[in-house]
């Protein structure tokens, strides 16, 4: 988008450890101007580590980096902007009580003999949303906005610092359908306007259509880098984690007939929300699809009371929740996995361990006292089972990688045994073996009789997980569909009758 | 971590090289503090021969009990996400009531009495705060003019007495008692042994963590984060009554302006010690090694005769030099 153009990037021999931990191990690696450079490989492989260094936000311990042949020095987010480098980070970087305008030129605003020019940025922004095909409200606070907006007030961020390597970490882990298509749509025009993009992502299929080239890294060594045009997902797979395996989706067992309904609500209103009815048996896999906007996540919250409805009912397990809280949908036997592990799901300060036991502590007691070898042996058994790498169960949940942290978040509900279990993006930011993993564990819960709602942008997983999808459009429901319908008469319907109309 | 290693799971931390390093990063960047404190435990017993000595050492613990306490309930309060800065208004009010029930009943019942108005305006603070909604710092600030007003009513800005025939059984904190400390200290210690425990061990303390250190997940992880919040100010408040009791029976006597200031100082320990004021991090045992801290640097001064004129600027260096070294030995496990 710059005039200037970007830099042909060398990483030579960057290595970096955490108290004696590897994590990155003599990278070698070459970016070409221009080019799309696709970064993958397993939870905890050192991915985002990679790009933060490359954008400034940690330094390696070893190994050098050049542009264009010249050795640069990259201490500092402010030197890796001044060098034209842009990092959008796995946990995003907004500052949540500012407003959009303010965010996009954060300080970097245009000023007239010292004071803020606002005239000139709402300008500026509104010829960046043009290029960009982003529609963003220039003076919403971003703490208002859905996680999929607050990505693209960060990709205009990028732009307008001017950016000619725009590293992005798993930009599409948060976006519908749709907006993945855009999101791809303009990485690929923004390279063949000469920017370099660094993609880091999961979705195997995106990373191959868009990238000229992907890297793929295991246990915090390079692995290969090669074209994309002469691989396939099995292939990556293969490299990803050094071994064959088999990604497909399980199916759900069906549900056997005369089970219970363990769910029920009734005219559930709050807000978005405007009447939703569901109902879901035990041993049954209701999945909830939608756009950005549709009520998907407040109906989960309403039903979890997280939120109070001002209208409806709630049952579980035939009982009417008497009240609409946590505590209460807690003790009827529900579990509820949010959206964002870091504002709702994790006490990022905090250990593995404390993290996971957190919701189900009252379990593990003896009088006031925390049964420390129980704790010990719950944790490290359910952490086995959603497979949670980290080098230590007792060092902060923050020095996890993001994916790790998403199965730490699903352990810690697992663990409580819920009757029900509300899922909001099961496996957001989680690797392709992790993620069948989370899949055979979903539909395995539901085949011992657990009623599961499941909420997810990825249609392709929701339509493989769930029993029967329903669709909800303006927090209306907008049809229900059985296993086996085709996406794209899923996606019609959450868009209602004019299809392509974002809501 | 070579290509070929699986990689370790939490559930089986196997003992490899790199976990060992990283336990042992992982206590130095724990004990940063401590390790400035026996810094300035070495210099001053080589530079003075008054430093080890019994008598020393009794009179060191004595000083250190009032601030130890309120530096703890400081810490409890900071590590769930609040601030109580009523902390030496309640100390004052319930010392007073203390005295007031003591002359009606008898020394030991008023005590009770003044530990119980404690816990009561904590409960009344802590309330107010989860009620109203304000920040804890507006909060409590506002709630102490008002718990300062009421100690200044109750006495009508007097200094109040027990009755002359108990006097002398309610100067029983400064009395020696096991191993030569005074029974403050002995109460100190197990107070804060108490509360360390709770923090440390039980499903509470546990809560107060998650609770400081991201309220809305603890919220949706079923913690009732009002009532976390409630506890913590209550502890603080019960902390603040026998900071007081120990300060009324050393001067056999209570009033309005007792311990005036004294919030900040127990704040303060509380993050030299090393305790996060964003909350959901620190310990116990940190609130007792920055009262210590703050408590030694005084006492270094007195025993090795420097004048006072430099005390405060030397003070602040020392403290600077504490919670330095504290921070540098975090940062270099980043
Ligand atoms: N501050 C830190 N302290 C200690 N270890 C850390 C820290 N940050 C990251 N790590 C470790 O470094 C390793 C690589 O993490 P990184 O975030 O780069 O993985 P990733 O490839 O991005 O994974 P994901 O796909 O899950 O996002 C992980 O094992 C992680 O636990
Ligand atoms: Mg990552």
């Amino acid at each position: 988008m710059s005039s200037q153009k970007a830099p042909s990037i060398a990483v030579r021999g960057v290595g970096k450890s955490y108290s004696g931990v590897t994590v990155l191990h003599d990278i070698d690696l070459d970016i070409a101007p221009g080019e799309v450079h696709g970064l993958v490989g397993e939870n905890g492989a050192g991915k985002s580590t990679l790009l933060k260094i490359l954008g400034g936000a940690i330094k390696a311990d070893a190994g050098t980096l050049s542009f264009d042949g010249d050795q640069v020095t990259v201490g500092s987010p402010r030197d890796a902007i001044a060098h034209g480098i842009s990092l959008i980070s796995q946990e995003g970087a907004l500052v949540p009580a500012l407003s959009v305008l303010d965010n996009v030129f954060l300080a970097r605003w245009s000023h007239r003999g010292g004071l803020v020019s606002a005239r000139t940025d709402r300008k500026r922004l509104a010829e960046l949303m043009e290029t960009t095909g982003f529609t963003v409200d220039p003076d919403a606070r971003v703490d208002g906005l859905p996680i999929g907006v607050q990505q693209q007030v960060e990709i205009l961020r990028s732009l307008a610092r001017g950016a000619r390597v725009i590293a992005m970490d798993e930009p599409t882990a948060v976006l519908a359908e749709h907006e993945k298509e855009n999101l791809l749509g303009l990485i690929r025009k923004l390279a063949a306007g000469g920017t370099t993009i660094i993609l880091v992502s999961h979705f195997l299929e995106e990373v191959l259509s868009v990238a000229d080239r992907i890297t793929v890294l295991r246990d915090g060594a390079l692995i290969r880098t090669g074209n994309a045009s002469e691989t396939s997902p099995r292939e990556l797979v293969g490299h990803m984690v050094g071994r064959e395996i088999d990604v497909l989706y399980p199916d759900p067992q069906p549900v056997p007939d005369g089970a219970p309904v363990m769910l029920a609500a009734r005219g559930l209103k709050r807000g978005l929300v405007n009447g939703v009815d569901l109902q879901v048996r035990s041993g049954e896999i209701l999945g909830i699809a939608g756009l950005v906007g549709s009520g998907r996540t407040e109906t989960l919250r309403l039903l979890f009371g997280a939120d109070r409805p001002v209208e409806g009912v709630v049952e579980v397990d035939g009982v009417e929740l008497a009240k609409h809280t946590p505590r209460a949908a807690m003790a009827a036997g529900v579990a509820m996995v949010p959206e964002s592990r870091k504002e709702q799901g994790l006490v990022m300060v905090r250990s593995v361990a404390e993290n996971v036991a957190l919701s189900s502590l009252s379990g593990r007691r003896a009088g006031p006292f925390v049964k420390r070898p129980a704790e010990k042996t719950a944790v490290g058994d359910i952490s086995k089972s959603v497979d949670i790498r980290a080098a230590n169960p007792e060092a902060a949940i923050e020095t996890l990688s993001g994916g790790n942290q998403q199965k730490a978040l699903f352990a810690k509900w697992l663990l409580r045994e819920p009757k029900v279990l509300l899922i909001d993006e099961p496996t957001r930011g989680v690797d392709v073996a992790a993620k069948t993993q989370i899949h055979h564990l979903i539909t395995g819960l539901a085949a011992d009789g657990l009623a599961v709602v499941c909420v997810s942008s990825e249609i392709e997983e929701l339509l493989a997980l769930s029993h029967r999808v329903l669709v909800l459009r303006h927090g209306e429901p907008a049809g229900e569909f059985p296993r086996g319908t085709s996406p794209e008469v899923v996606i019609a319907a959450a868009f209602g009758s004019h299809e392509g109309e974002p809501s | 971590m070579s290509v070929d290693t699986t990689p370790q799971t939490a559930a089986a931390p196997a003992p490899s090289a790199g976990t060992n390093m990283s336990r042992l990063a992982f206590r130095m960047r724990d004990y940063g503090i401590v390790a400035a404190l026996v810094i300035i435990v070495i210099a001053l017993s080589i530079s003075t021969d008054t430093f080890l000595t019994s008598g020393n050492l009794v009179n060191l613990l004595d000083q250190t009990a009032v601030i130890g306490l309120l530096a703890t309930g400081a810490t409890i309060c900071i590590i769930s996400g609040v601030f109580d800065l009523t902390a030496s208004a309640t100390l004052a009010l319930s010392a007073i009531i203390g005295v007031q029930v003591g002359r009606v009943t008898d020394v030991y019942v008023g005590m009770l009495a003044a530990v119980v108005a404690g816990a009561l305006l904590g409960f009344v603070t802590g309330t107010v705060v989860v009620r109203s909604g304000v920040n804890s710092f507006v909060g409590t600030l506002a709630t102490s003019m008002v718990y300062r007003g009421l100690a200044v009513m109750v006495t009508g800005g007097a200094i109040v007495y027990p009755l002359t025939a108990s006097a002398e059984d309610f100067g029983m904190l400064t009395w020696p008692s096991l191993f030569g400390l005074t029974s403050a200290t002995i109460m100190f210690v197990v107070v804060v042994a108490i509360l360390g425990l709770v923090v440390a061990r039980t499903t509470f303390g546990r809560r107060l963590y998650a609770v400081g250190g991201n309220a809305e997940a603890a919220r949706l992880s079923g913690i009732r984060v009002g009532s976390i919040h409630v506890t913590a100010f209550m502890i603080s408040g019960v902390c603040s009554a026998l900071a007081g009791l120990i300060l009324a029976s050393r001067a056999g006597s209570a009033q309005s302006t007792m311990a005036t200031g004294t919030e900040l100082t127990a704040i303060a320990a509380a993050v030299v010690g090393g305790t996060s004021i964003l909350g959901g991090e620190g310990a116990v045992w940190r609130a007792i090694v920055g009262a210590l801290l703050l408590t030694l640097i005084g006492n270094g001064f007195n025993l090795l005769g420097w004048d006072t004129i430099y005390q405060q600027v030397l003070q602040g260096l020392l403290i600077l030099f504490a919670v330095t070294m504290d921070r540098w030995l975090r940062k270099r496990t980043r």
